[in-house]
């Protein structure tokens, strides 16, 4: 047997600040499909916040820490589409016209994966040894969606797990309304956005609202918390570790579970 | 048309309380999405005629001087004119000449996008020359005194009710106890209001959808007909168009007509498409006696060469719009000029400044489902990521904004100092979110918390969990 392939997480500072379990659910998974799985400790943010409110200089900077944190490994996985989008699509065009970095950045591009596109198309799981039972719907965040193509995967996953009943949302491809800063500048057509899509989830029989993106998940998780709904809100990587015995998105009491039979 | 982007975050609160206004909106969120799909869904080769369009319209604006000069030679053969206008100020002056010369009381117009940009009425108006819309729903928004609120349909933003008020209000010479319950009943009576202007008409002014280079030919496509009225009827023809309309062949137009009605409404061709190549000849049954296309640059040279030349691709199908989040939130107006839209975003910065138009670009969530959908393949995102560049590098975007980005960047390439920020953030939003979870109110974040809780943090940071986790697995 070939060696495990080397992993990266690229944790995304969303997840390191407010929902480690996350980070801790993308480990499990990565080892349970046979991978080596490494955190590098240089690691911060992808540099977002900066490339979309027009900074090159500052996003270039960024950008050439995380490559030189993260190419020695064979792929860099990212709980988020918005982040590996970021690596894999928008890195190339910080550093276009350096011939310097081009080779660099192209071959670093190449190893980036989302968590669920990873495990689908590279790890090729079809199948999990455990069983999770949850009555789930799925958002598909835009970058994700748009930027890498992501929506068969995290579908396919969820449906090889034992126990997952789960429902398609209405306009499940309709932006939540978050877009990064977005959301605080322009609140109030940001709030319009979500109060829309909540109106979708609550419209859904589901119990539990699952996506890809934690900011898109914390956006959708705050506008149903303050609605005062039931419905639970984790990240996808979440359910597909079994891992759902902590506290939703957004609240800190443990959800109430029937046992599974 | 006064600039009011610069109110955007005003328009835009206007908006999303103007209740009639969203029942309005809702249409475009379903309808228009849905009629796509099914357009595209049914035509197997849409994707690869997409891609041909694109590349006749690179190939085109590669070359476009080429082009253009091909055009106006043929036009000229044909017996018709070309004005070559630089500015609005200058096309709008064209016409006048022209109208002064006929000489013209009353105008016909088709639907014309190009003079919402130059405000060709008010202009004519100002000078005693009365314009009338003649695509229906211009007119509506003519006889309401407002600019269109869409590029391909103006008075989206208008209900069924307000509608017949108009009628009944401006149509005083019909019998008040007339019925006017149906969509039909309005068509009909906007119908016959209109009849009689056409026969009027001195002149009439067209916009284009292309301008064929190897026929001298312009191309308009309707659904009423009225664009044929428009300019057969009148003694005097004037096609208004921007330079990058133009595309070399008949053949190229009729690929990028496949793409563009199925983006926009979904048919596979719009109803009328009409084509007009200069004035009418001996054995003509009909058309103008003059014709007359007015070509307006008024900015969009200076893109050729640009990060933003892929935006002369646009063919104003309005695909973006009707699938834009921010637009169905808010509706055109609240754009504050001409071009509403993610179209609007990249275009009105271009043509009237980003000093003006700097929230335009800058309201976007980056969902990309505009991309996504545009038959042009025009990297809408990506371009307005290039104004937010142009606005930092001119430091237009608000100084506490480049302060704060500053500093957080100074954190982000020092990993060290970033975890202890980190920990000091979360042990603030831990403290704040206290036994709900959530939080309700943050300092920094108003705007989020006003409508929406923020999800508090877990116990710990996932680097500090991390470590732990680490020492763990090592003592075990
Ligand atoms: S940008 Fe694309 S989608 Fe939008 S109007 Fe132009 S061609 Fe249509």
């Amino acid at each position: 047997m070939s060696s495990p392939p080397n992993v990266a997480v690229f944790v995304t500072c969303l997840v390191d600040l407010f929902r480690p379990s996350v980070g801790f659910a993308t480990v499990k998974l990565l080892e349970d499909a046979g991978c080596s799985v490494h955190v590098p400790i240089a690691q911060t943010c992808c540099g977002q916040p900066a490339w979309n409110s027009g900074d090159r200089k500052d996003t270039r900077e960024i950008a050439e820490a995380v490559i030189n944190a993260f190419e020695s490994f064979d792929y860099v996985v990212a709980p988020s589409g918005s982040c590996a989008g970021m690596l894999k699509k928008h890195y190339p065009e910080v550093f276009a016209g350096d011939e310097e970095w081009q080779g660099r950045v192209t071959a670093f591009a190449a190893k980036v994966y989302e968590l669920t596109e990873f495990l689908a198309d590279v790890m090729k799981i079809i199948k999990f040894d455990y069983a999770v039972k949850a009555d789930v719907t799925y958002h598909d965040a835009c970058a994700g969606l748009r930027e890498l193509g992501i929506s068969r995967q995290p579908r396919a996953l969820l449906d090889a797990l034992i126990g997952i009943k789960r429902t398609e949302l209405k306009d499940c491809e309709t932006c939540c309304g978050f877009g990064g800063t977005f959301s605080v500048k322009y609140s109030e057509i940001s709030n319009s956005i979500v109060s829309t899509k909540v109106e979708n989830i609550n419209a859904s029989s589901a119990k539990m609202l699952l996506s890809g993106d934690l900011g898109c998940l914390l956006n959708m998780a705050g506008k149903l918390g303050r609605d005062g709904s039931t419905v639970e809100v984790r990240h996808v990587a979440e359910v597909l570790a079994g891992m759902i015995d902590s506290p939703p998105i957004g609240d800190r009491k443990q959800p109430r579970r029937d046992k599974i039979s | 048309m006064e600039i009011r982007s610069h109110k955007f975050r005003q328009n835009a609160a206007d908006a999303l309380a103007n209740e009639q206004l969203q029942n309005a909106l809702a249409h475009v969120r379903s309808k228009f999405i849905q009629k796509r799909a099914k357009a595209v869904n049914n035509l197997k080769a849409f994707d690869t005629l997409r891609d041909n369009a694109t590349a006749i319209k690179n190939h085109t604006l590669e070359n476009l001087d080429v082009y253009l000069e091909i055009f106006e030679e043929k036009v000229i053969a044909q017996g018709g004119q070309v004005h070559w206008a630089a500015t609005a100020q200058e096309a709008r002056g064209q016409v006048l000449d022209i109208c002064r010369r006929v000489p013209a009381k009353t105008v016909t117009k088709g639907k014309s996008m190009i003079s919402e940009e130059i405000e060709l009425n008010e202009f004519l108006e100002q000078n005693d020359i009365t314009p009338v819309e003649t695509d229906l729903g211009e007119y509506i928004i003519q006889l309401r005194g407002e600019h269109p609120s869409h590029i391909i349909a103006p008075a989206v933003h208008v209900n069924m009710d307000q509608v017949r008020d108009d009628f009944r209000k401006h149509h005083t010479h019909l019998p008040e106890d007339r019925v006017l319950e149906e969509p039909k009943s309005l068509l009909l009576e906007a119908r016959g209001i209109l009849r009689e202007r056409f026969l009027k008409a001195d002149v009439g002014i067209t916009g284009a959808n292309f301008l064929v280079a190897e026929t001298g030919t312009s191309v308009i496509v309707t659904n009423e007909g009225n664009g044929d009225l428009t300019q057969t009827l009148p003694r005097v023809h004037i096609v208004l168009a921007s330079l990058e309309k133009v595309v070399p062949t008949l053949e190229d137009m009729s690929q990028i007509l496949r793409v563009l009605a199925r983006s926009a409404t979904g048919q596979e061709m719009s109803v009328y498409t009409t084509l007009s190549s200069g004035p009418k000849r001996p054995d003509d049954v009909d058309g103008p006696e003059e014709f007359h296309v007015i070509l307006l640059d008024n900015g969009r040279s200076s893109m050729l060469g640009t990060e933003f030349q892929d935006m002369l691709r646009c063919i104003r199908c309005g695909a973006c719009m009707n699938h834009c989040p921010v637009y169905h939130a808010v509706g055109g107006h609240a754009y504050g000029w001409v071009y509403p839209g993610p179209m609007g975003a990249v275009l009105s910065p271009s043509l009237a400044g980003v000093d003006k138009t700097g929230h335009l670009p800058n309201a976007s969530t980056f969902c990309g489902r505009c991309e996504s959908v545009c038959p042009m393949h025009i990297p809408l995102p990506k371009m307005m990521r290039h104004w937010r560049e142009r606005e930092f590098e001119q430091h237009l975007s608000p100084p506490s904004n480049r302060r704060n980005l500053k500093l957080w960047a100074w954190f982000a390439v020092r990993p060290g100092w970033y975890r202890l920020m980190t920990r000091f953030s979360h042990l603030g939003l831990r403290i704040l979110s206290g036994w709900s979870g959530s939080i309700r109110w943050l300092p920094f974040a108003r705007g989020w918390t006003r409508h929406r809780n923020m999800p508090g943090p877990e116990r710990q940071t996932f680097m500090q969990a991390w470590q732990r986790h680490l020492v763990e697995r090592r003592k075990s």
